[in-house]
């Protein structure tokens, strides 16, 4: 018999390791493997260089007319001309440091909510949810405090989309929140009435909802009555937003075990405190994904807004593309506002990932 | 014998912390709880046994109406559970509960856990809800993971987490659904023996568990369910040498004979 002797701890073999193992573990492992590795070097080395070469290379940057473009590659000088327009809209150049304060407000106090370990953050949110929509509201819209009014009709471009996509999610996500909740009440009315307006506003396109917003609400209203364009889209999207969200929240409700809920109760928690320190904490962290798919869709939906002649990014990117003076650059145009787009849902779903990690306890709700 | 207790309920009596008189509880049209009769006194601790589907979860989740009752009286403390919501939360503020599940928050680090009630619903500062948190679970010796996540912890670990969070509310009795029946074998025995302090202090306690060691240590009673009615209640001596009912028999046989 043996003597029972603790193995020690040895390192994995070496072909496991390094480069050449990592490649051959990843691309190389077996016969189907390799092969997919070759196709898909041969398609990259199809696809980039050209892409390169169009874009970058033999690309033409300076200048101020279509003149400039004489190369065959991308003509960003089309780009460069058109910028202001692409950003602001039609909004007056000499009032747009009034956009960039806003901009600017919001993203500093954006970056202190971000930012782990600055002090105040419940106040922080409170002034950039509740306060800063009146300050963003006068500064843009103007007409008060000696600042020149400016139509909505002249907003537009990227300010446009941000403000649409912004405010639709920021309204949606505490209404969803409430209709989820709803949903799952004890109460047959409550819940009959959240499940109705939940399914009547996801049978419908958003197309229809700006469509009904802009063009069938003003027939029901009594004459004189009107509101702003812009407003009823905002109302229009954000109605439309919070039943997405609440049916992403409801699945995160159901994913947190009745156990909690139980625990919260049997401690003396009433219902209110159950599910603002309990349950949604844990739920909304576990629908972090399917919040932000349901962000990123909003914001790429946005651009619907153009059926009802508002110009969003990719609306006066169009519009310009219709400029005879600058017939031609349509490539162009698509692939900066499909890059700024990129940017911006690339950024959400890189910050939910974030988030994901940091909520992360190591536990799942039992 | 469930006979002989029901007469003497009908009067208060000043020694009992939970009187229950002729409670029913049905789920749908499935009778799980019927015409149970029976008096927790002050500083008495109770484990109830029966085979699984017994009723006997069900019957102490009714203590602080997690489950509600259809017909009968139950008082906590004197004050009767009914479905007015503020009676049901004060009733619950005086009555500890541990499930076997554990069910700590898992958002929430073990001292987070147990500050939480305390903060809200006791409206103690930070400050007096921690020292007395730290203490607790000085108590249920795991003050040295009070910064960790329950994630984190081994389940023995995390139930006496969650006996020290009830604690934090200083309730005037402990229930304790199947403390052991979620942990591992190498784990029961310090969930056992922070209970077993806790009964030495004199706490008040009703325990669903199928520890008999722990049932013939503590109990001053115990009391054998089966098919949601009370077969049998006796001090623990009596119980296991002399069942008096033929289910008991069987039950005990089946559990002890191994």
């Amino acid at each position: 018999m043996h003597e029972f002797e603790k193995h020690p701890d040895l390192p994995p073999p070496t072909s496991q390791m390094g480069v050449v193992g990592w490649l051959r573990k990843n691309l190389f492992s077996s016969i189907p493997n390799s092969i997919m590795t070759v196709i898909a070097l041969y398609l990259l080395y199809l696809t980039i260089p050209a892409m390169v070469e169009w874009a970058l290379i033999n690309a033409d940057w300076v200048g101020s007319s279509r003149e400039a473009c004489s190369s065959d590659g991308a003509c960003w000088v089309f780009i460069y001309a058109r910028i202001n327009q692409f950003l602001y809209g039609f909004y007056p150049v000499e009032e747009q440091w009034r956009v960039n304060l806003g901009a600017a407000i919001f993203v500093v106090s954006l970056l202190l909510l971000v930012i782990r370990g600055v002090p105040g953050k419940a106040w922080i949110g409170g002034f950039t949810l509740l306060i800063f929509p009146v300050i963003a509201f006068f500064l843009f819209s103007g007409g008060i405090f000696g600042l020149e009014k400016i139509s909505t009709s002249n907003w537009g471009g990227l300010m446009l989309t941000l403000i649409l996509s912004t405010v639709g999610i920021v309204a949606a996500l505490p209404f969803g929140i409430l209709l989820a909740l709803g949903r799952r009440s004890d109460m047959p009315i409550v819940r009959a009435l959240c499940v109705s307006y939940i399914e009547l506003w996801r049978g419908v396109p958003l197309i229809t909802v700006l469509f009904m917003a802009s063009v069938m609400l003003p027939l029901f209203l009594p004459s004189g009555v009107n509101f702003d364009k812009l407003l009823r889209a905002l109302v229009g999207i954000a109605l439309f937003q919070s039943a997405y969200v609440a049916e992403v929240v409801r699945g995160g409700l159901q994913a947190i075990a009745k156990g909690q809920s139980e625990a919260a109760a049997s401690l003396g928690l009433n219902y209110r405190k159950t599910m603002a320190l309990i349950v949604l904490p844990q739920a909304l962290k576990v629908v972090i994904p399917g919040l932000v798919v349901t962000f990123i869709e909003l914001f790429k939906d946005t651009t619907l807004v153009s059926i009802i002649s508002l110009f969003d990014l990719l609306g006066i990117v169009q519009s310009a593309l219709t400029d005879p003076s600058w017939l031609g650059f349509a490539i162009e145009g698509y692939v900066f506002a499909g890059l700024l787009y990129w940017v911006f849902c690339f950024g959400m779903s890189r910050y939910s990932m974030h988030l994901e990690r940091r909520f992360e306890t190591g536990h799942k709700g039992s | 014998m469930p006979e002989a207790d029901s007469n003497a309920q009908t009067i208060a009596h000043s020694d009992a912390m939970i009187e229950i008189i002729g409670m029913h509880k049905w789920y749908g049209t499935f009778h799980v709880l019927k015409d149970i009769n029976l008096t927790v006194n002050r500083g008495e601790r109770i484990v109830v046994c029966g085979p699984s589907g017994s009723g006997k979860s069900t019957l102490i989740r009714c203590f602080n109406r997690l489950e509600e009752h259809q017909r009968g009286k139950i008082l906590v403390e004197g004050m009767e559970l009914t479905s007015e919501t503020k009676k049901i939360e004060t009733i619950r503020r005086e009555v500890g509960m541990v499930f076997q599940h554990f069910n700590l928050f898992p958002h929430l680090t073990v001292l987070e856990n147990c500050c939480l009630a305390p903060i809200w619903v006791g409206k103690q500062s930070r400050r007096d809800a921690e020292k007395a948190a730290t203490r607790f679970l000085e108590r249920v010796k795991i003050g040295d993971q009070a910064k960790k996540y329950p994630g984190q912890l081994s389940g023995g670990q995390q139930q006496r987490v969650a006996i020290a969070r009830s604690l934090c509310m200083n309730p005037k009795i402990m229930l304790f659904d199947e403390p052991t029946s979620a942990l591992d074998p190498e784990m029961i025995k310090e969930v056992l023996d922070v209970m077993v302090d806790l009964a030495e202090e004199g706490m008040t306690m009703v325990c669903v568990t199928h520890e008999m060691g722990f049932a013939k240590k503590v109990a001053d009673r115990v009391i054998f369910m089966d098919e949601g009615q009370i077969v049998e209640s006796n001090a623990p001596g009596e119980f296991f040498d002399n069942p008096q009912n033929e289910r008991t028999k069987l039950f005990l046989s089946q559990i002890l004979d191994h």
